[in-house]
């Protein structure tokens, strides 16, 4: 089994005829993702990637029952288009897009409050993968293999450095979440990893943090709460200076909490093992 | 981008926020002049950091003469990294007392965060661990701003109510900086009360969104090219790469911002001192690579560079073909280590081999050898 995401999952891709769009999209139904649909203004009724292209996403919705999108939109647009889908009654969002103002992200999650239903992923983000099933976002599927390991991660990059070296060695994964490195985003590791502490197909848990915020920390204190997932933690960023901002708006250190040794500390005192170099990673989840 | 003191300033007071008088004085020539127009003025290093005060970056000049001497001192200065260019001098205030406002993105709120306290002046961080109680926070709602009466219970709660109208018209003014300029954080500490009852502006620090600059080009052209303390920063940043100057000798790149920072914290394991960071973004083409090896290799303490690539949807082979061009363009002669994965990574690093660039297959493996090449290098 998997989170948020399977075969089944019928998934829109809003910005689909644009370059992006329309090359992820092609890679999503080339793992089988059930893409329905896409949305680009202006040229509803046409045809794109064999599947229906709406002006709206809620027109996307009414004619196609689809549940989840992925926003493959420039940045003037992405804050518009997650309340846009939100407000169709998309379950599980999708933000790729990187560079949103993070006023503009502030707002969204504001007018996310009022759509309880919306669970929103990114933006800045590599996306999710339900390895052999669907995938929403740009996380190759040539690195996966369907397995049981859950891994939720801030880094695209990162996240597909472990995920090679997991498949290699043999550890498949149930999913792969990147939940993306600005400071306001949607799901945060504590969310992700409530979800595979439920799914029974998850049986154990990769975390790669990087400095910056408290996300790392308050996931710390839901594992320490107790978990049936064996667990390895990665902070990378350990070298980095402070207040040197490192290209992900969110990596700034401030205060205590958001230093690398904050972070893995936290880990520990949690009862989980964390890695020092992503070599290490394998290693310890065996 | 974190504007400087004086800009800061200038922005405040074009919200209609009152600032001080002040003059930018680039050679201590023009601080004697300043402070002959001023009368008594605080001298000012303009760094974007903060501590100057206890760097010896803050001057006070009663004369035109003191000005000068006081200019030449800082001016040229370095403070935690970045190199004075230039002194703002500034009449000193007639203080009554001090008051901290501030704004900042809360990124566990996922909000802004306005900040008033009484205790202004200090350290406020300091104060914000020993007394968290005397800083009065709100989160307005980002659609419609504060309300009235919200501030009204800010400046109650900062046990401030004497103030209540003139600070409450203030933060208002402030405020705007967000929907108007998109600041992600400012701060006036202090926020001075005058002997006269006026409030003014004692000191101001002001970051605009970079994601944001798209619609905020005027401060953009008015404050981007001023200063960015390194020159291979700046470089960086006219050729649209992320790069971050670190003082070693190790060039590093990397194509994602994780596994550029993880492959620092690699290099600094090997015993190595990274130069920069370095993300190139997702992907790997040949300019940008080119564009990024050409800013490292700008440093001449740089002994040698190491390139950590994911190719995911990238072709390896490709990117290997493009990093042989540009060493070649560059006529690169430091060693140069490449970690290459993904998709035909294989091959793309026999093409490395074949064109003599050290190919290394984990990143870990990458990170030793570039540490042990250079080292080599710096004994020959």
């Amino acid at each position: 089994m998997s989170i948020l995401l399977d075969a089944g999952t019928k998934v829109i891709v809003q910005g689909i005829t644009g370059r992006e769009g329309t090359f992820h999209a092609e890679q999503m139904q080339a793992l089988g993702t059930k893409v329905v649909g896409g949305t680009s203004p202006g040229k509803g009724g046409t045809t794109h990637l064999g599947v229906a292209v709406f002006n709206t996403v809620a027109d996307a919705v009414k004619a196609t029952g689809a549940s989840a999108s992925g926003i493959f939109v420039p940045p003037p647009f992405a804050a518009d288009a997650i309340m846009e889908a939100a407000s169709a009654g998309i379950t599980l969002i999708v933000c790729i897009t990187e560079g949103i103002p993070i006023q503009d992200m502030i707002k969204v999650k504001d007018y996310l409050r009022g759509h309880p239903q919306a669970r929103l992923i990114g933006p800045n983000c590599p996306g999710l993968i339900t390895p052999g099933a669907a995938k929403i976002g740009i996380i190759p599927q040539a690195i996966t293999r369907p397995g049981h390991v859950g891994l939720v991660s801030r880094s695209g990059t990162l996240t597909y450095e472990v995920a090679t070296a997991l498949s290699a060695a043999g550890l498949g994964q149930s999913t792969i979440v990147g939940i993306g490195g600005d400071p306001v985003l949607g799901l945060t590791f504590r969310d992700v990893i409530e979800l595979f502490e439920k799914d029974a197909a998850t049986t154990h848990l990769v975390v790669i943090g990087e400095i910056g915020g408290s996300d790392e920390e308050h996931a710390a204190e839901v594992l320490a709460r107790g978990t049936r997932l064996k667990t390895v933690a990665f902070i990378s960023g350990r070298t980095a200076p402070e207040g040197k901002r490192m290209g992900h708006a969110g990596a700034i250190i401030s205060g205590n909490r958001g230093t690398a040794k904050s972070k893995e500390e936290a880990f520990r005192k949690a009862g989980v093992a964390v890695a020092e170099t992503t070599d290490q990673i394998v290693g310890l989840l065996k | 981008m974190k504007l400087l003191e004086y800009q800061a300033k200038e922005v405040l007071s074009s919200l209609g926020i009152a600032i001080p008088p002040g003059r930018v004085a680039h050679t201590p020539d023009e601080a004697a002049a300043a402070c002959a127009e001023l009368g008594p003025v605080a001298v000012k290093a303009q760094v974007p950091v903060g501590g100057r005060g206890k760097a010896g970056g803050i001057k006070l000049a009663k004369s035109p003469d003191e000005a000068r001497a006081a200019a030449a001192q800082i001016i040229g200065m370095e403070i935690k990294g970045f190199k004075v260019p230039l002194v703002y001098c500034e009449s000193a205030l007639e203080i009554e007392r001090e008051i901290y406002l501030g704004f900042t993105v809360d990124r566990d709120a996922r909000a802004n965060i306005l900040m008033l306290s009484a205790k202004g002046g200090m350290e406020i961080e300091q104060v914000a661990e020993e007394s968290p109680e005397s800083i009065a926070r709100l989160y307005p709602n980002p659609w419609r701003g504060p309300l009235d009466f919200e501030l009204a219970q800010l400046v109650y709660d900062a046990d401030l109510g004497g103030l209540a109208r003139p600070l409450t018209a203030l933060i208002k003014k402030l405020y705007r900086a967000i929907p108007d300029l998109d600041a992600v954080t400012a701060e006036i500490n202090p926020l001075v009360v005058t002997k006269k009852g006026e409030v003014i502006a004692g000191d101001a620090k002001l970051e605009i969104d970079e994601n944001a600059m798209w619609r905020r080009k005027d401060l953009e052209a008015k404050y981007g090219s001023v200063l960015e303390g390194d020159p291979y920063e700046v470089e960086a940043k006219k050729r649209g790469l992320t790069y971050v100057s670190l003082g070693g000798d190790i060039g590093i790149i990397g194509n994602g911002a994780g596994l550029c920072m993880g492959t620092l914290d690699l290099v600094q394991r090997a015993g190595g001192r990274p130069a920069n960071f370095c993300d190139i973004g997702g992907g790997a083409k040949a300019e940008v690579v080119e564009n990024a090896l050409a800013v490292i290799l700008m440093n001449p303490d740089v002994k040698g560079v190491v390139m950590n690539v994911f190719g995911g949807i990238t072709r390896g082979d490709e990117v290997a073909k493009g990093l042989v061009a540009a060493r070649d363009n560059l006529k690169m002669k430091v060693p140069l280590v490449v970690r290459l994965s993904g998709t035909r990574a294989e091959e793309g690093r026999e093409i490395l081999k074949q064109n003599g660039i050290e190919p290394g297959v984990s990143a870990w493996e990458a990170a030793q050898k570039i540490v042990e090449l250079t080292s080599t290098a710096g004994r020959a």
